[in-house]
């Protein structure tokens, strides 16, 4: 049953790469959205807001299906940065994280937002009275105290990168070594006659990563908090 | 010099206040609700006034004929409120070294050592805000505001929070801080008494209005209830 065969272990590291890139990739621009529905007014601000949250809702094969239309070969987007930076999601592992990274985009910013607009506004103010330009109320005040909100977001998002499957097959395929995750792999396997056991043996590994996500998130957040209220 | 000829329209009340103080500690008193916080949040440009001008020693930070709005951040305007704001996330030390950080000023144990005596916080250091008492808060928050070397000082009811035995643990630093700094200050607040105490020229401010300036013979001669 412990016998992981060489496939398996391809398609467990390479969601864990995937899980990551799409994370790491994500965070910066989920703190800088995040930052702009909690503390900005601005024109189309609830059209941004439901663009972030459309992955949510919409079927997975259809955002899917549109980034293949966009960041595909011949996608208009997908066109451009291939042939200026060399860069191609379709069929390749970058694609992977690119599907991972837009469908847990929405789960990453909501605890930051959420945090954000829990910090104290006088604390920034009295910030600003003591010389730092915005940037740095943004860097030392706001973001130290919204930490554990962006922990938990990158832990949320994490663990939704690493199950991500309808919009990643339907936009990288299924290709062992380059866009099989563990949920394409499990997948492949419950099809094949006699993968029963091998597919269980992933979802006991797949099970395992996400619950030592969590713990990590939780214990993050603890000691955020711990941080906060001064020990 | 301060020179503040300001008018704000906040909801149906109106700051409409003028004034020009040369004073060491310049005291606005008047009541709760009087615009007394809004005149010095337009100092401090939190609050940006319709119109009028907000100087410093020749120096315009506000003129809105001009469209001159100076950002908070570079007024070099320190500011004591009323509850502390220490940062939570930051132990006192860091606290206190704050502003030197953000403004990239060189460190300068002299003034760092001065500071931490005259306010007696130097065993408070390695401490979080949340396990200070509320004297040694706004303690904390006054050297705070000290060591971003500004070259004005607005306190808002630094003592509003405090009962009246830490109030009389702050005045004499207060006292000592207008005698020894050498920073102008302006002082909010509603009580005749700290004014006495503290303040060289007083603007008594009603109903966001300027009613009259002068030295400690402006203040009400008994003591009204605040």
């Amino acid at each position: 049953m412990f016998d992981i065969s060489p496939t398996e272990w391809t398609a467990i590291l390479l969601s864990l790469r995937v899980a990551t890139v799409a994370t790491l990739v994500a965070t910066p621009l989920a703190i800088a959205v995040a930052w702009l529905l909690a503390r900005r007014e601005f024109w189309g601000k609830a059209l941004l807001d439901a663009a972030i949250h459309l992955p949510l809702v919409l079927p997975p094969v259809v955002t899917g299906y549109l980034l293949l239309l966009t960041f595909g070969r011949r996608g208009a987007v997908g066109a451009w940065l291939a042939e200026h930076l060399g860069l191609v999601f379709a069929f390749r592992w970058t694609g992977a994280a690119l599907a991972c990274g837009i469908m847990s985009f929405p789960l990453l910013v909501r605890p930051i937002r959420l945090s954000i607009e829990a910090v104290d506004r006088r604390l920034e103010q009295a910030a600003a009275t003591l010389g730092a330009a915005p940037w740095q109320v943004f860097l030392t005040v706001t973001l130290p105290l919204a930490l554990s909100g962006v922990l938990a977001g990158m832990v949320l998002g994490f663990a939704k990168a690493l199950g991500e499957f309808g919009a990643t097959i339907t936009f990288v395929s299924n290709i062992p070594g380059e866009t099989q995750t563990i949920s394409s792999a499990i997948y492949s396997l419950i099809q094949t006659p006699d993968g029963d056991t091998a597919a269980l043996r992933l979802v006991v590994i797949s099970v395992l990563i996400s619950t030592a996500a969590l713990v990590a998130s939780e214990w993050f957040s603890r000691r955020a908090l711990l941080r906060l209220h001064g020990s | 010099m301060l020179r503040v000829e300001v008018s704000k329209r906040l909801g149906e009340f109106t700051v409409e206040a003028a004034f020009a103080s040369e004073g060491r500690v310049t005291g606005l008193f008047g009541t709760s609700g009087a615009g007394k916080t809004s005149l010095i949040n337009m100092i401090a440009g939190l609050l940006r006034p319709d119109r009028g001008i907000i100087a410093i020693d020749g120096e315009t930070l506000d003129d809105t004929s001009a469209r001159t709005h100076v950002a908070v951040y570079r007024r070099r305007i320190g500011y004591v409120f009323q509850d502390a704001r220490l940062f939570p996330h930051l132990d006192v030390r860091e606290n206190l070294d704050y502003g030197r950080r953000m403004n990239r000023l060189a460190e300068d144990g002299a003034q760092w050592r001065r500071v931490t005596e005259l306010l007696d916080i130097g065993d408070l250091l390695d401490r979080r805000p949340g396990k200070l008492s509320g004297g040694e808060r706004q303690r904390v928050a006054l050297g705070r505001a000290l060591l971003s070397q500004p070259r004005l000082l607005l306190m808002d009811e630094p003592l509003g929070s405090l009962d009246e035995e830490r109030k009389e643990e702050i005045l004499p630093y207060l006292v000592r801080l207008r005698d020894e700094a050498g920073i102008p200050m302006v002082y909010v607040s509603h009580d005749p008494s700290e004014m006495r105490k503290l303040a060289t020229q007083i603007a008594i401010i009603k109903r966001g209005r300027v009613t009259a300036f002068g030295g400690t013979e402006v203040l009400p001669t008994a003591n009204v209830p605040a």
